[in-house]
Formats: structure tokens, C-alpha cells, sequence
């Protein structure tokens, strides 16, 4: 069974639906840390701000994950989902992160190198410095693009499989273990983003 | 990695610019005017935007244009037969008036709105779209006409481009950008339909004004037109629709030669 976490951040149907069309036949999109502790595979994905993430420790769905990835169930995270991986986020202070990985995500700056820089950072970018030893990019070649809608990014770290160019570089995909993130939104991302969901599955 | 980190350096921003295949849907089916008059039927929705998208198109829209004028609801069973099996960003547009019609569309498939006349009638509605599904699904779309003095009084007009609404253009765009639109969808109605080219100066002028995605659309008839608006008219995405329902090209074809004008753009294998 794969768990999607329902934190109430945007919108799920499209994640579900990319899950299903690559063959998942037990989907369950869940708020409950006991589907998440027995789950195959957690997905959590999610849109707009940090702060809905509080959600996750008021559900004890955070003690969930926590034991879970612990036990070696894949985890990935989309879009805030990665993001909550981290420390925390510049979004919102008071919103501890689960730490997995190390840093803190932080908004794009509004002049980089000189230039006024647009924020969100809305379209396709590609992928680069693909982590040959990645599970999750197998197949996925340096240059391929993938769909972005976001505001803060996550900094670029040994842990990065991908990093994509906006501003500087960030983290497009982390990985280590069991757990991983990516930024981009594989279900929006046609072939590219269904190879990911693919090899994910495959776990 | 493609390239050496210093021609990164160099160009920073490898953000493409994306070109969207834009579906006017009335009664199930994709039809597209001229001037929003002369209505010709040019095919199934669903058909259509899986063509695009396989064909490279990097967005689909699916723009109810009778919604709101003859009072319909947003066709769901076409956007949830359109969004069925497409991996690629799916918008619609048309008759949504409420934070619950625009989850009736999320729920059917779609990943962000399109919103126009209701927007004007009570902004409020963006941030209330925006507080439970996010920002990036709301687009606010600007249908727009210049005035006796060109960009700088063009005005926003509503219902199909039927009623003029005493609103700047510049002015409702950065209203919508700080009620929390995620992108803005802006149409000229002077050039829609015409093939003549965007109106490229206005277009920058809106782009310029805010800090969000500008969506350009209204009068795509080649590559160079594309290439035009991208450059010299600042937009994010361009819109086209006759240009692709008629086998005028594909979007591959256009892409690429939209990439070779110096424009970035996402170029599928």
C-alpha cells in the first residue's frame, strides 16, 4: 500500500492519478500515522506554505514518518514535502522541519548577480549534476526538464541527487537512503517526472 | 552536467519560456474564433490535448468561453476526460465564481484555475482559491484593450470581451498579484484571432509591473511572433490556439524554431 499524506496543502488528484496510471493499485491518501506505519511507500506531497506542514506534528503523522523511514520504508517528499525534509524554512520560523537532511530552506533572492530575479520560479528547468548512484533519477540524464512552481528552494548539500539553476543552484531531488525529495513536480513533469514516479515505485 | 559551471554563471536563469496550448471549449468541443466571433469547431478536447502534449506543448488550457455569459458550469466530465492521462500542467478556465467551483475543477484533474470576470466582481475570490489550494493555481486572466492612447490607458474588459470595466490593465494586474494570483493570463483583444502577432508592448508593460509570470496571449501566427513576445515583450509562457488546431505547425516544430531565435524553451527527445 502507498500512503499519501493528506496535510491539507493543495491539491492531491493529480499526484494519485500518475501513481495509478504507472500501475499502484493500492493508493490511500491518508492523515493517519497508522496507515503511514504500515504503508509500503509514504508520498507526501503538497503546495503553498511551510506553515500547513505544521499539521504533520499535530496528527503525530511526523512520529510516523520517523519510525517509518527508520524501519527503511521509501519515502518521498514533492515540492513543500522535500522542503519539510529539511531543518525548517525562512517561510515560516516557528515550523520545525524533520531535520533528515541538513540546512534550511530559504526564498530566492531578489537580485541575483545584479539581475532583478523573478519570484516563484514557475516552469520547466532541467536537471544537472544527476547523481550517477541515485535510485531515484535511474535513467534521468543531465538536462532533462522538469516542472517547478515555488518560492524558497533547498540548499545544495552531499545529499543532493540533482540540482537545478534559478538564482544560484538548489537542490531539484536529495536523496539519501530510503528518503528522498524533489522539487519539481514529477506528476507534471510528462516523461521525465513518470520515469521518477517509476523508479520510486520500484523500490 | 550539460555545460561548464561558468556559462551557467553566465545565464543563470535556464528557466524555459513556455509555450501553452490554449483549448476554447464550448459544449464539449474546441472551437476557436476570430475576435471572439465566428465560431469554427476544431475537435474533441481531450484528443487535442494529448496531441500537444506529446507534441511538446509544455502547459494545456482549457478555456470554457460560453461559461459565463450564458451561465454554465465549467464542463467537468471534459476536464476530467482531458486531464485523465495528461503529465503536463493543466489549467481551465470558465465560469469559476466560487472557491467551491474551482475545487469541483481541482477534484475533476485540473492543477490550476483560470479566473476572469468573477475575480473583477469580488477579488477576494483569488486569495480564497489561493488559501486552500496555493497560490500557483490561480491564474488571474486579463482580457485587454488598448485605448485612444495605445498601452498606456488599455483597459480590462470582461464577459468574452463583451463589457469594458473602467480598469487599467497595469493597475488590476498588480491588485491580482497582491490578493495572491500566481500567474497572470493576459489576452489582447485587439490582436486575438488575428495572426498577426502579440501585442508585444503591452504585454512587457504588465510584465514589468509585476513580479509573476506573465502568460501572453491573442494573435500567435508563427515562430517569429513567439520569439518576439519572449524578447521583446518579457512574457513567461505565450498562448496559442488556431495556430496548432489547423496543422498550421506543431509545437515541436515551433519550439524549435522559437529556440533558434535565442530563446530558450524546453525541447522534448
Amino acid at each position: 500500500m502507498i500512503a499519501i499524506i493528506d496535510y491539507k496543502a493543495g491539491n492531491l488528484t493529480s499526484v494519485v492519478k500518475a501513481l495509478r496510471f504507472l500501475g499502484a493499485d493500492d493508493v490511500v491518501v491518508t492523515q493517519s500515522p497508522e496507515d503511514v506505519l504500515r504503508a509500503d511507500k509514504i508520498v507526501l506531497p503538497g503546495v503553498g506554505h511551510f506553515q500547513s506542514t505544521q499539521l504533520l506534528e499535530d496528527l503525530k503523522l511526523t512520529q510516523g514518518v520517523r519510525e517509518a523511514v527508520a524501519k527503511g520504508t521509501p519515502f518521498l517528499g514533492i515540492c513543500v514535502g522535500l522542503q519539510w525534509l529539511y531543518e525548517g524554512s525562512t517561510e515560516a520560523l516557528g515550523t520545525e522541519g524533520l531535520g533528515h537532511f541538513a540546512g534550511q530552506c530559504e526564498r530566492f533572492p531578489a537580485v541575483f548577480e545584479g539581475a532583478e530575479l523573478k519570484a516563484p520560479h514557475v516552469g520547466w528547468n532541467s536537471l544537472e549534476e544527476v547523481r550517477g548512484d541515485s535510485r531515484l533519477l535511474r535513467g534521468v540524464e543531465a538536462g532533462s526538464f522538469v516542472y517547478y512552481t515555488h518560492s524558497w528552494r533547498a540548499p545544495v548539500s552531499e545529499d543532493t541527487a540533482a540540482a537545478t539553476l534559478y538564482g544560484g543552484a538548489f537542490t531539484g531531488a536529495v536523496e539519501r537512503g530510503n528518503v528522498m525529495g524533489v522539487q519539481f513536480h514529477p506528476e507534471k513533469s510528462a516523461e521525465t517526472g513518470l520515469k521518477v514516479l517509476k523508479n520510486f515505485l520500484e523500490m | 552536467m550539460r555545460k561548464g559551471k561558468e556559462s551557467f554563471a553566465k545565464e543563470d536563469s535556464l528557466l524555459t519560456k513556455r509555450i501553452i496550448a490554449c483549448l476554447d471549449v464550448r459544449g464539449g468541443r474546441v472551437v476557436k474564433g476570430v475576435q471572439f466571433v465566428d465560431i469554427v469547431d476544431a475537435g474533441d478536447p481531450a484528443e487535442l490535448a494529448h496531441r500537444h502534449a506529446r507534441g511538446g506543448a509544455d502547459e494545456i488550457v482549457l478555456l470554457d468561453i460560453t461559461a459565463t455569459h450564458e451561465g454554465r458550469g465549467t464542463l467537468l466530465d471534459t476536464v476530467k476526460r482531458t486531464a485523465e492521462k495528461l503529465f503536463v500542467p493543466f489549467t481551465v478556465g470558465g465560469g469559476i465564481r466560487s472557491a467551491e467551483d474551482a475545487a469541483a475543477v481541482f477534484d475533476a484533474g485540473a492543477d490550476k484555475v483560470s479566473i476572469n470576470s468573477s475575480a473583477i466582481a469580488r477579488p477576494e475570490l483569488i486569495g480564497e482559491i489561493g488559501g486552500s489550494f496555493g497560490a500557483q493555481a490561480v491564474i488571474v486572466a486579463i482580457d485587454a484593450r488598448r485605448g485612444v492612447n495605445g498601452v498606456s490607458d488599455a483597459e480590462v474588459y470582461v464577459s468574452g470581451g463583451r463589457k469594458p470595466t473602467g480598469l487599467r490593465v497595469v493597475e488590476w494586474a498588480r491588485e491580482a498579484e497582491a490578493r495572491g494570483a500566481g500567474e497572470i493570463l493576459l489576452t489582447s483583444m485587439d490582436t486575438d484571432g488575428m495572426r498577426s502577432g502579440f501585442d508585444c508592448e503591452l504585454t512587457r508593460a504588465v510584465s514589468e509591473a509585476v513580479q509573476i509570470p506573465v502568460i501572453a496571449s491573442g494573435g500567435a501566427g508563427s515562430a517569429a511572433h513567439f520569439a518576439e513576445v519572449f524578447l521583446s515583450g518579457k512574457a513567461d509562457a505565450a498562448l496559442a490556439a488556431s495556430i496548432f488546431h489547423f496543422g498550421v505547425t506543431d509545437s515541436r516544430v515551433l519550439k524549435g524554431e522559437v529556440a533558434r531565435a535565442g530563446v530558450a524553451m524546453r525541447l522534448p527527445c
